[in-house]
């Protein structure tokens, strides 16, 4: 069928582009592009980019307003912190065989990613039983409580409870700040969230987010998908919280994970477009680095973006991408192709 | 005479003091295609609704071929062959007419989470072959041509058609279709009317409808139920139930 010829070159196309990214990320890096400031930018737009792209899959795709992801980044960032320290003091008392950083790195974001998305289970169950307002509500309560309750974990850095004091930072954690690995994460990591809303899951929690009772009417377990997007979500936002303890400074603070920060990636995803993964990286890149470019504005940043989102909502309230998704293959088609072809197109819809 | 499909036993639900639905007894035998009628307000959505595991009955039970249907979920119940359409067209508006239909083979595909990320061949095996059922289905309805619309943009009679193919993609045994001509003009009606009988000899499907065009109701059903003030007032043959005389006060008065 012409239909696998095009979804094989599709991908062919799109791994060719990311590669032409590393290269480009290598070019830049060996002509000493990379001085430590920009390192810290990149890393940035990495984990926005694979929080926009998570809190999308709920937000854009399901349809569920969610104001906590900063909570599940937080359980994902201090569990694969946690972890690569008990490993690093495993490994300097000689209790476990010696491994690079990297395979710590990895073992920890796994571990960090895997308690966030049980985390987002045992949210989801009782929350997604709520729409609108109040999962919004429920969602900001659950960010908060982690916080809080992170600020008063004697292991995490906290005091604990009993003293009654404001919590300390959890310090001495492990640097990786291998740009290339922590691209391949985020390439991988997206990749991942479109083959899911490209599959029969994607189509089943779009379903739900136009109707969910002609959803369930149509055979489909809405609690089920709704459950399960949430867990997705969470598990990204938890290796975007990995990436994020790792970053190089060496330190995680509760106070890194506020409302604020919840809100931020909200931002990002409303203003790519609701349903749009292209979007969602897009201005999470955006985003991530406009703050770092307007430093002597930096106070006024919650500001202009409130600006912008009232001026988006006006006059283009669905985003700059709506649901639009970018393909390299189909645009190098239109570029190269004198016509173009009505099988292929519709193929882009379905496949890829 | 053939087996009982769907068998009510004196089903009902009270809303906290209003009791909507009472003592309902039905009996539905394979093949058949039976009308429920009755004025505005008189419980035939809350049949329904009941039927479809939207709202749980308060009282009584029914049964799909004497399995117990009543507090199970909807998607259960939809898994199990009784599907429905909605007296206001619900269909998933920005998705396409083709997605419309795939949505309702969904709990029919077998792969699952790590099937769907690393693209296995069955993944792209099972893709392809709900898409040709999904056009085979469309075909039925006329609606081949239109299967990369967005189904928000169909006319009118056309969504209601989609909304039946959705429904008999579910693999439905038993359809419910709550007023499907409603808005209809004449034409359309009576093509609904060719498109029900197509799909009743086609799909060997039992069919439960609720309609208030009575040229309609008269003419393809072959037994009829009026409820009132949800409860079963008349039952039988449609000649039957047009001069019973309870059945005509309850549409015009005494």
């Amino acid at each position: 069928m012409n239909d696998k010829k095009n979804r094989t070159r599709s991908l062919l196309v799109s791994l060719l582009g990311v590669c032409v990214l590393g290269v480009v990320l290598l070019l830049v890096d060996s002509f000493g592009g990379m001085d430590s400031y920009i390192r810290g930018i990149f890393m940035q737009c990495c984990f926005a980019v694979i929080m926009a792209t998570s809190l999308n899959l709920v937000m854009g795709y399901l349809g569920q307003i969610a104001l906590g992801h900063a909570g599940f980044m937080a359980v994902g960032a201090y569990t694969s912190a946690l972890v690569t320290k008990a490993i690093g003091l495993g490994i300097k008392a000689g209790t476990i065989a010696p491994i690079s950083n990297v395979s710590q790195f990895f073992i920890g974001m796994l571990c960090g990613a895997l308690v966030a998305a049980l985390f987002g289970l045992l949210v989801g169950i009782p929350a997604l039983r709520l729409r609108g307002d109040y999962l919004a509500i429920i969602t900001l309560g659950f960010g908060e409580i982690i916080r809080v309750v992170i600020q008063n974990l004697p292991f995490a850095g906290g005091k604990g409870l009993a003293n009654g004091q404001a919590g300390q930072a959890l310090i001495g954690i492990m640097k990786m700040n291998n740009i290339y690995i922590i691209f391949a994460v985020t390439v991988v990591s997206v990749a991942i969230m479109l083959a899911f809303v490209r599959s029969k899951f994607g189509r089943a929690i779009i379903a739900i987010r136009e109707d969910d009772i002609a959803a369930s009417s149509a055979g489909l377990n809405v609690t089920y998908y709704k459950v399960l997007t949430f867990t997705v979500s969470a598990f990204f936002a938890g290796i975007a919280g990995a990436i994020y303890a790792h970053r190089g400074l060496g330190t995680l603070q509760y106070s890194d994970f506020t409302f604020l920060k919840s809100t931020d990636y909200v931002i990002m995803v409303v203003l790519g477009g609701m349903g749009s993964m292209t979007g969602s990286v897009i201005t999470a890149v955006l985003l991530s680095v406009l703050p770092e470019m307007l430093r002597a504005f930096a106070q006024y940043r919650m500001l202009l973006y409130s600006v912008i989102l009232v001026i988006m909502m006006i006059f283009r309230p669905i985003g700059l991408f709506g649901n639009y998704e970018f393909s390299l293959y189909h645009l190098l088609l239109k570029w190269f192709r004198k016509k173009p072809i009505e099988a292929e197109q519709s193929a882009a819809k379905g496949g890829a | 005479m053939a087996e009982s499909i769907l068998r009510a036993s004196n089903l009902g639900i009270s809303f906290g003091g209003l009791r909507a639905l009472h003592a309902f007894n039905i009996d539905i035998r394979e093949g058949e295609l039976v009308g429920l009628i009755g004025p505005n307000g008189a419980g035939k959505t809350t049949v329904f609704n009941l039927f479809t595991g939207v709202y749980k009955s308060t009282e009584g039970a029914f049964y799909l071929h004497d399995k117990l249907m009543s507090g199970k979920k909807t998607h259960e119940i939809v898994a199990a062959g009784i599907a429905r359409t909605f007296q206001n067209i619900r269909l998933f508006k920005k998705m396409t007419v083709m997605e419309n239909v795939l949505i309702a083979f969904t709990k029919d595909i077998r792969y699952g989470l790590p099937g769907s990320l690393l693209r296995t061949a069955g993944f792209w095996r099972e893709e392809t072959a709900i898409r040709e059922k999904a056009m085979d289905l469309l075909s039925v309805f006329n609606l081949q041509d239109k299967a990369g619309w967005g189904a928000g943009n169909l006319p009118y009679g056309q969504q209601r058609k989609l909304e039946i193919a959705r429904a008999l993609a579910t693999n439905a045994k038993m359809l419910l279709l709550d007023e499907p001509a409603a808005g209809m003009n004449p034409t359309e009606t009576a093509e609904l009317l060719a498109c029900i009988n197509t799909i009743r000899r086609k799909f060997n499907i039992t069919i439960l409808l609720i309609e208030h065009d009575m040229s309609l109701v008269m003419n393809i059903c072959e037994r009829i139920v009026v409820i009132d003030y949800g409860e079963i007032i008349a039952q039988g043959l449609p000649e039957e139930i047009s001069h019973d005389p309870k059945v005509i006060a309850a549409y015009l008065g005494e």
